[in-house]
């Protein structure tokens, strides 16, 4: 083995990169699919503004993608008495700081995900807020930290600068999408955003005012008129729905869909939209992954058999000085079971390696993470399968040293 | 000691040997004389369990060989017989040092530093120890292959044309060697070669 180092090292490279691939497959589609069946649990169905479906689970749910618009609070609370509604969870997002996405709500949704508070406690006034606990680990954020949001999702938007939010509590770590959201009160998005669209206002009217100092009187009735006017246009951007039962399953979107300005998204139906156009992908992968596996067994197989050609001689002489023939067969064993298991460590190491780039990429795009090192039980059956597959490669070059005619090898040499 | 009885054995039906019977008991080495294409090597492999007969008997010892299963005739052979072919050959993957040890190791014993040293050291290539076979002289690895066919202490040496290759004065060196060592483990030696040259070496010679 050491002294053909080229075949040896081919046979491992080829079997690290099956191994690496599967094993990283493996590791990316189930840890996506827990973090899609973690972040989905509770919710039947997402109502918000027409648009995509998709982008309104992704954004809704996932908090990777933009919202779709804003809904009729008016709209949303009407739904949430209907019968078949079990509860449905305010959300108002648009809003972020750092890149981590702030979240007007209620306290019901943190509940929806078991997320408990770790330090300090929920949101009580306005501008209060709760952090997740990887925004609070990746911004440094503690108890009685202030901080203004940015309009947008990216870090270049706006800051609403006059208003600044103040941390009261901390969240443990749930394992789901609300680890990355900063949450607070429905009511503290509508003042963060009215009292801006109030000063644009109160603007516009400074330069009526040049204008129409006569009118005194009528200031106020407009004033109230104001005021009433933003009453009327409170909104939120989705609402999360559990339905009652399944009949609400069924004609709850249709009602939705047909007689309302909104839409419902069911996301298990998106999600599996989804996954039936990524898994297209994923089988493609693990197709090529098998076949480069399956090369490797052969590259092991004719790498071994090569060896036994030239050691053919050393193998008789090792049993004219007492090896057995089980003692030979063991070794030739030893030797495919040595790089198949060399290679699927190293395969190993590559889908962590892989794992831990993609997760560094997700993070800073998504701030979804993927690390996570322990030793997945899949993976053990990888283990048996690249032993099989070195055993299988060993088999023919096996039973020729089993069958090896010793005398007749050493008469040759 | 070791004892053939009506040996036959047929490769096929044109190459086929009939061996006339050999008896050692306590006596002195044995040297077998023949030309080339008799079936010298066959008969050595046949005595080494290396071949099975097609019909006679071979006891060693006490023990009819050719009753043993496979295994045991392996460790038989590990435990009584050293071989010394016709070229040296060593696991060229090992230093000499680790040759005898696998030697050792493939015959059931325990590693014995002090044994491979005083073996290493009376045939005068202790300090080649730490290298790989190949780079040895031819002397060297002739020296070497008895080195590997004398470490278990076997009680019968089979050594199969061992100085064919050599000048006159490496074949006696080497005749001498072999007694030797043969001597000083209490080994019975047997030659078999066309090499008339070791006659004057051996009284108890067998013409094939």
């Amino acid at each position: 083995m050491v002294s053909r180092p080229f075949s040896t090292i081919l046979s491992v490279l080829l079997l690290t990169l099956g191994v690496g691939m599967i094993a990283l497959l493996l590791n990316v589609n189930n840890h996506i699919q827990e973090q899609i069946q973690n972040n989905v649990r509770g919710i039947d169905m997402v109502v918000g503004a027409k648009g995509s479906p998709m982008q309104l689970i992704l954004s809704a749910v996932y908090h990777i993608d933009a919202p779709t618009g804003n809904i009729d609070l008016d709209e949303a609370e009407r739904l949430q008495k209907n019968p078949w509604v079990s509860y449905g969870i305010p959300l108002s997002y648009g809003d972020s700081y750092q890149g981590y996405r702030i979240v007007g709500t209620d306290h019901q949704y943190p509940e929806l995900y078991n997320a408990k508070i770790a330090e300090g406690r929920l949101w009580k006034k306005t501008l209060e807020v709760v952090v997740g606990s990887k925004v609070a680990k990746k911004l440094n954020l503690s108890l009685g930290d202030t901080f203004s949001g940015t309009h947008g999702l990216n870090t270049e938007g706006d800051t609403h600068e006059e208003h600044s939010y103040l941390v009261v509590g901390i969240l443990e770590y749930s394992n789901s999408v609300i680890d990355q959201l900063i949450i607070t009160s429905t009511e503290s998005v509508w003042e963060v955003h009215h009292h801006e669209d109030h000063e644009e206002l109160a603007e516009e009217e400074d330069h009526k005012h040049d204008g129409e100092d006569k009118n005194h009187e009528h200031e106020e009735d407009h004033e109230s008129e104001q005021q009433h006017e933003h009453e009327e246009h409170r909104e939120v951007t989705a609402l999360l729905v559990k339905v009652r039962n399944p009949i609400g399953m069924i004609q709850l979107p249709r009602m939705i869909n047909e007689d309302t300005n909104m839409q419902a998204a069911v996301p298990v139906y998106e999600i599996n939209r989804l996954f039936g156009l990524m898994g297209v992908g994923l089988d493609t992968l693990s197709t090529i992954a098998l076949v480069i596996m399956i090369v490797s067994g052969l590259s092991v197989f004719i790498s071994l058999y090569n060896a036994l050609k030239d050691r053919q001689y050393e193998m008789a002489l090792m049993r004219s000085y007492g090896a057995t023939r089980w003692q030979l067969v063991w070794l030739v064993l030893q030797e495919g079971l040595l790089i198949t298991f060399s290679g699927f460590i190293s395969g190993i190491i590559l889908s962590r390696i892989g794992l831990w780039l993609l997760s560094d990429l997700m993070e800073t795009n998504y701030h979804y993470t993927l690390s996570e090192w322990s030793f997945r039980s899949d993976e053990a059956w990888l283990l048996v399968i690249a032993l099989f597959i070195g055993v299988m490669a060993s088999l023919i070059p096996a039973i020729r040293v089993f069958k090896l005619n010793i005398s007749k090898t050493l008469a040759d040499a | 000691m070791l004892r053939t009885r009506s040996l036959f054995f047929a490769y096929n039906e044109h190459t086929k040997f009939q061996f006339p019977d050999i008896e050692l008991v306590e006596s002195d080495h044995l040297l077998v004389l023949g030309e080339s294409g008799i079936g010298k090597t066959t008969l050595l492999h046949l005595m080494a369990g290396l071949l099975k007969p097609t019909s006679g008997t071979i006891t060693i010892m006490d023990t009819s060989i050719l009753e043993l299963s496979s295994a045991e005739l392996d460790r038989f052979r590990g435990k009584c017989i050293g071989l010394i072919f016709q070229r040296p050959h060593f696991i060229s993957a090992l230093n000499l040092y680790e040759n005898l040890a696998m030697v050792q190791y493939l015959a059931g014993k325990k590693q014995n530093k002090k044994r491979i040293q005083e073996v290493l050291d009376s045939l005068g290539i202790l300090h080649k120890k730490n290298e790989k076979p190949h780079r040895l002289s031819q002397g060297e690895q002739q020296r070497a292959a008895i080195a590997l066919a004398v470490i278990n202490s076997p009680k019968f040496i089979l050594a199969d044309e061992p100085t064919s290759s050599l000048d006159n004065q490496n074949c006696a060196r080497v005749a001498s060697l072999l007694k030797e060592q043969a001597s000083g483990t209490g080994s019975k030696l047997i030659i078999i070669t066309h090499d008339q040259r070791l006659k004057d070496q051996f009284q108890n010679t067998l013409t094939l």
